[in-house]
């Protein structure tokens, strides 16, 4: 028993530094710009695609992983400056639209191009193993990502605390206008953000692809899940995007796995049964429904002042 | 002079669309087609549901991407109840309506604390709660949904026959067009609308701005309940798909499209984004892309609609005055 909570434990923080990796770059176009970007997800989406292909004909794992990147970070900044940089100033009517848009369009381009059938990639050898951590034997790659999202969390600590870039991000989030108001070109600040929150996307479709089955609208249902996080978190806080990705993850993974069995002690099997996997998987939003009724301002919200 | 009002761009095609609508049962008789019924029916719920979402996003300003949510309600009140063999159109009705009344309470009461973007995600949240609620509940379908064998039946009235929903659609449409024109200008209405300018100076008038949209709220959800148990009926079908949030996404667009908070936009925009959608099905596989698309640009280009749109074509009575660019950006 005690190995399998480890075990789901370790599963519940892979999910949750991924989910980070899709919340981290959202939230701060949302604190900053206050816009909703509902084709996030998407680009999670094209990392996946991207670095599947680019991993099936090279073989080179760490050239797979650049390339979503790369393409992510390109494609994002095209998109805030063709679209999104014009939607800034309208109300979230129109974000949601056009993003909205844009999700049907990305999810039928990538069947265009990769069919509808799920698109499969493997684990590349060398993370193929398993290693031993306190008394269990875990997947390799599973704990290679959460290494990876670990670090991208101490990376965006280092960026956002101890750089001048993250002394304006921060400002930013606060109040924008004032920022805007000192001489900062925040339309080009923001464009940055964008594109690096894009990169991180691809990042996390990318590193998830051999795991998951790669396929068109696989952005949409981790999309709504990365919301959720930023929503819980604090809009605009990645440190905030952080705590909440791990407790989504983590309330997330354990709950399907033993909400259902604690439903078993107290109602019938059948009922246990039916009801477990419902609850559970409702669980994350009634946190969500639960802390903007009572917390608007999320659990822990960007520092102001 | 009631006429000539009549004649205005709004007013004549909303009232065209209405006659073309109401024309089809006879077209598709003599063409032979009653294919045409249930592809035509299926605008008419979706253009009851647009209207219902209307009130809350067009008259309140309240941006709601969860009331797929309400016809999923609407659709499993006719599913659960004919699983357990029972026909009676009062009761489905009855079952749908109560869910919607109920969950749009509850839903409404913790979302309407928040605006803004806190609105669009905890609406989001909720009918994602409710997707995954009837996902996971494999007794009646799960991910699979089930089928709908005892159709609603009212008296001799059985809305599983194409050409019997197709009216009772129509009628509803009518009507709620109707009752949409009036309450649009009537005290509650005005609260709605007047609140969604400034709710600040509404509740300075001592109007209690959170019990009107509340209010506006749950009737949305209930006429959106009313669409899902039209749809169940013509579908036959029950499926957790109902409830996925790019329905939610879609009635949006349907009240944008068309012009939000105007009366006939709606309507115009149902007919016309399902007539775009049948259209570029029927020209490629690959319609979705080609409708975000569409979906893409209408946001970027701007506001008002179609209703807009034709409001514009309206002739100015007074002496020529300059046409003024509006909101055009330098």
């Amino acid at each position: 028993m005690t190995n399998l909570v480890i075990a789901q434990l370790l599963n519940g923080l892979q999910y949750g530094v991924l989910l980070f990796l899709l919340a981290a770059g959202l939230t701060l176009v949302f604190g900053i710009m206050n816009f909703i970007n509902l084709a996030h997800g998407a680009l999670y989406m094209v990392g996946a695609y991207l670095a599947a292909t680019v991993y099936n004909h090279t073989g080179h794992f760490l050239l797979a992983l650049l390339a979503a990147v790369a393409g992510c970070v390109v494609l994002g900044a095209a998109l805030e400056r063709l679209t999104i940089a014009r939607l800034y100033r309208r109300d979230h009517l129109d974000h949601v639209l056009a993003t909205f848009g844009m999700v049907l369009l990305f999810n039928e381009v990538a069947r265009m191009i990769w069919g509808s059938q799920p698109y499969f990639t493997s684990v590349p050898e060398s993370l193929s193993g398993t290693v031993d951590i306190l008394g269990i034997s875990y997947p390799a790659y599973r704990f290679a990502i959460i290494l990876i999202g670990l670090a991208v969390a101490v990376a965006s600590y280092w960026l956002i605390h101890r750089t001048r870039l993250g002394m304006l991000i921060r400002a930013g989030s606060v109040n924008p206008a004032m920022v805007s108001a000192l001489g900062v070109n925040i339309g080009l600040l923001n464009a940055l953000l964008f594109a690096l929150g894009a990169g991180l996307a691809g990042l996390a479709g990318a590193v998830v692809g051999p795991i998951v089955s790669v396929q068109s609208g696989m952005g949409d249902s981790v999309l709504i899940t990365t919301l959720v996080v930023i929503v819980i978190g604090g809009i605009g806080s990645v440190r905030g995007a952080f705590y909440a990705a791990l407790i989504v993850g983590v309330a997330d993974t354990l709950g399907r796995i033993f909400l259902p069995l604690l439903l078993r002690e107290v109602l019938s099997r059948q009922v246990a049964d039916a009801a477990g996997p419902a609850l559970a998987s409702m669980f994350v939003y009634l946190l969500m429904a639960v802390v903007l009724a009572f917390r608007p301002q999320g659990l822990f919200p960007a520092k102001v002042g | 002079m009631p006429i000539s009002r009549l004649l205005q761009p709004v007013p004549l095609v909303g009232g065209l669309v209405f006659l073309g609508l109401a024309l089809v049962p006879v077209i598709a008789g003599l063409l032979g087609e009653p294919y045409y019924l249930s592809l035509v029916g299926r605008f008419l719920v979706y253009a009851i549901a647009a209207s219902a979402l209307n009130l809350i996003l067009g008259y309140g300003g309240l941006v709601s991407l969860g009331h797929a949510l309400f016809m999923g309600l609407g659709v499993y009140g006719v599913a659960i109840a004919s699983h357990y063999g029972l026909d009676s159109g009062l009761l489905h009705l009855a079952l749908g309506l109560a869910a919607c009344a109920l969950i749009g309470l509850l839903t409404g009461a913790v979302s309407l604390r928040t605006t803004g973007i806190g609105f669009i995600m905890i609406t989001l949240a909720f009918s994602q709660m409710g997707y995954y609620l009837f996902v996971s509940l494999r007794a009646y379908g799960g991910d699979d949904g089930m089928p709908i064998v005892y159709t609603s039946r009212f008296g001799g009235l059985d809305l599983g026959n194409p050409a019997s929903l197709y009216w009772v659609a129509f009628v509803l449409l009518v009507a709620l067009t109707c009752w949409s024109a009036r309450l649009r200008t009537s005290p509650f209405g005005m609260v709605l609308r007047g609140a969604a300018r400034n709710a600040q100076r509404v509740e300075a008038l001592g109007l209690p701005v959170f019990r009107y949209r509340l209010v506006g709220y749950v009737l949305s959800a209930m006429i959106c309940g009313v669409a899902g148990l039209l749809l169940a009926n013509l579908s036959a079908y029950a499926s957790p798909s109902t409830l996925v949030w790019n329905v939610s996404g879609e009635l949006i667009v349907m009240v944008v499209l068309g012009g939000m908070g105007t009366v006939f936009g709606p309507v115009l925009g149902a007919v016309l984004f399902l007539s775009l959608e049948e259209l570029l099905k029927a020209y490629t596989d690959h319609w979705m892309a080609g409708l975000g698309l569409a979906i893409t640009l209408m946001a970027l280009l701007g506001h008002g609609g179609l209703v807009g749109l034709l409001s514009r074509l309206r002739p100015r009575p007074a002496a020529p005055v300059p046409v003024q660019m509006e909101g055009g950006q330098p």
